[in-house]
């Protein structure tokens, strides 16, 4: 089962570490990474396919959309759910990384994060930490 | 008539004039050409349609959205089992349009869909207007297999036994019921087969019943008569009922006892193997079909469900025509209104890259359903989905059920998250 996961979100997340690398999507979007397409002439590295910066978005956008069922639209929560918006991109990754492990203890959000990996977590927590950058 | 003239006014204020004369133009093919903005139907303002329609708008406020629903405000199923069992009241669990409108530009019509053409891309309502569309989602919900039990219909149903698995004068006819029966009587629920709408939905039915009755008519019982052997939460209802309500729930297997070969409304008994069962109150839960919708409009399969393209929700038998919730059929998915508001949400995303010519995004799809057992004894059931060769699939390792060494606190936790869950997905909605 986790094979065939892999295998079909590699086909959007080849390169999507890239990202991690300080650069958020939004930022992606603006200045998109090395094309693809750029003649190779040395054997190695191989290339990487560079990430599409709108698939990336509507990733993040697509998993970050379930937790407002919960937490309200736009993680506005006018209950006792925790609100996730205007939390930033590094809080919202730890805490989810934390459900995940069970470092952070949790009626059902670790049960919710194990369903996420290491870079669904990543886009989420960046579509959140965005939205609130956005909206300020 | 009248209607139509008001929505369309609405539709020219809310500042979606380009789209109004393809609405009410025959066919879609008006609306594409001259650089018109695409416009997608909604069927139904439950949690599945009403979700859609937002979302279009949210998402690509360049399309035109009409929601149509016959009725001015929706009435949850979920929390439904909080009103019969005095925790909440109607207006708690009723929603309307206006914010859909107002503050997302959707146009809402409040009429009934009669037929769909989905080769010409049209819709034909019962007011007799025809709307084309370049894409149609419907959310027909559920219909009822009334022909299941012998002796049971929609006309008993409506006055004398209540599914109540549609909420409105469904549940306050039941809870009528359960406040006019003496103490020391007997409630008798009978759950379906699967697969059916809300799987936990008739065990926190019993557990609030008998919070009612608990406090009001304690000598009662209730006796719940299964089409089934196990059921949602089995593990966890049954502590939680031992602890609650020691005594007063009793539950059977389909081969125990449970299974309804027939019923008597005159008498108030139900034919079970084990022989005749006599309730005060009876709610029958029927076995559970799509919407009727979906069966007029060519989008069932042999079993009475819809089948659809995962990753954009798409018929399968009818191209150009989405279906969301409870009807269509979503692989690992229960029938539950927030599973259903999840795939709206997919639904609405493939469906703006499809009008634009791209392919549907890998979905994700999630289901969070709250139980309460008692005013401050909650459970839940998570899962995470996404599409695999075989269909949706649960991810492994992800959600499940509160754990069965719950400790008291957490319990009391989820109870304070149902709650708040429910404020929160209503407003995700329909607010």
């Amino acid at each position: 089962m986790l094979l065939k996961k892999n295998v079909m979100l590699s086909l959007v997340f080849a390169a999507v570490p890239l990202l991690h690398a300080g650069s958020s999507a939004i930022a992606a979007e603006g200045t998109a990474p090395v094309p693809a397409t750029a003649p190779v002439s040395a054997p190695v590295p191989a290339p990487v396919p560079a990430p599409d910066p709108e698939m990336v978005r509507q990733r993040g956008q697509i998993l970050a959309l379930s937790c407002s069922g919960c937490h309200g639209p736009e993680g506005k929560s006018t209950s006792i759910m925790p609100s996730i918006y205007g939390k930033t991109t590094g809080y919202i990754e730890s805490a989810l990384i934390d459900f995940k492990s069970g470092a952070r203890t949790s009626t059902v959000m670790g049960r919710h994060a194990k369903g996420y990996t290491a870079e669904d977590i990543h886009l989420i927590a960046e579509y959140f930490g965005n939205l609130a950058k956005k909206n300020n | 008539m009248s209607i139509s003239r008001r929505d369309f006014n609405k539709l020219l204020l809310s500042g979606v004039a380009g789209s109004a004369f393809g609405l009410f133009g025959m066919s879609s093919n008006s609306f594409a050409a001259g650089g018109s903005k695409k416009h997608v139907v909604v069927v139904g303002g439950g949690f599945g349609g009403a979700a859609t329609a937002k979302y279009l708008r949210k998402l690509d406020p360049s399309l035109a959205v009409t929601l149509i629903e016959p009725k001015l405000a929706y009435i949850t199923c979920p929390f439904s089992n909080w009103v019969i069992g005095g925790l909440k009241k109607m207006s708690d669990i009723t929603h309307n349009f206006t914010v859909l409108r107002t503050k997302y530009g959707v146009n809402v019509i409040a009429d009934r869909v009669v037929s769909i053409d989905a080769a010409k891309g049209t819709v034909r309502l019962g007011g007799g207007k025809t709307i084309g569309y370049d894409r149609l989602v419907v959310a027909p919900g559920i219909d009822f297999k009334y022909d299941a039990i012998p002796g049971y219909s929609q006309k008993i149903a409506e006055s004398k036994i209540p599914h109540a698995w549609q909420a409105g004068p469904q549940t306050l006819l039941l809870q009528r019921q359960l406040h006019a029966m003496k103490n020391g009587g007997t409630v008798v629920i009978c759950p379906p087969d699967n697969p059916f709408r809300c799987p936990p939905g008739p065990y926190e039915r019993a557990s609030l019943i008998a919070h009612y009755l608990k406090k009001n008519k304690p000598k009662s019982k209730i006796i719940i008569l299964d089409a089934k052997e196990k059921f949602s939460k089995q593990g966890l209802f049954t502590k939680g009922w031992e602890r609650l309500y020691p005594g007063m729930i009793s539950w059977h297997s389909s081969t125990g006892g449970g299974k309804v070969l027939g019923l008597s409304a005159s008498a108030m008994t139900l034919e079970t193997d084990l022989g005749s069962v006599k309730g005060d109150v009876i709610n029958i839960i029927p076995a559970q079909k799509a919407g009727k919708l979906a069966f007029d409009a060519g989008l069932t399969n042999d079993k009475g469900w819809c089948p659809v393209n995962p990753s954009s929700f798409e018929s399968t038998l009818h191209k150009g025509v989405h279906v969301v919730g409870d009807a269509c059929v979503a692989g690992a998915m229960p029938k539950s209104g927030f599973a259903a508001s999840s795939q709206g949400k997919v639904a609405a995303a493939a469906i703006i890259n499809l009008l634009h010519g791209k392919e549907p995004a890998p979905p994700s799809l999630v289901n969070t359903c709250y139980s309460l057992i008692g005013p401050e004894y909650g459970i839940s059931v998570a899962g995470v989905y996404q599409f695999a060769a075989n269909g949706i699939v649960e991810i492994p390792g992800s959600g499940g059920l509160t754990p069965a060494d719950a400790s008291d606190d957490q319990l009391q936790q989820e109870a304070l998250f149902a709650e708040g869950w429910y404020t929160n997905i209503s407003r995700d909605i329909w607010g």
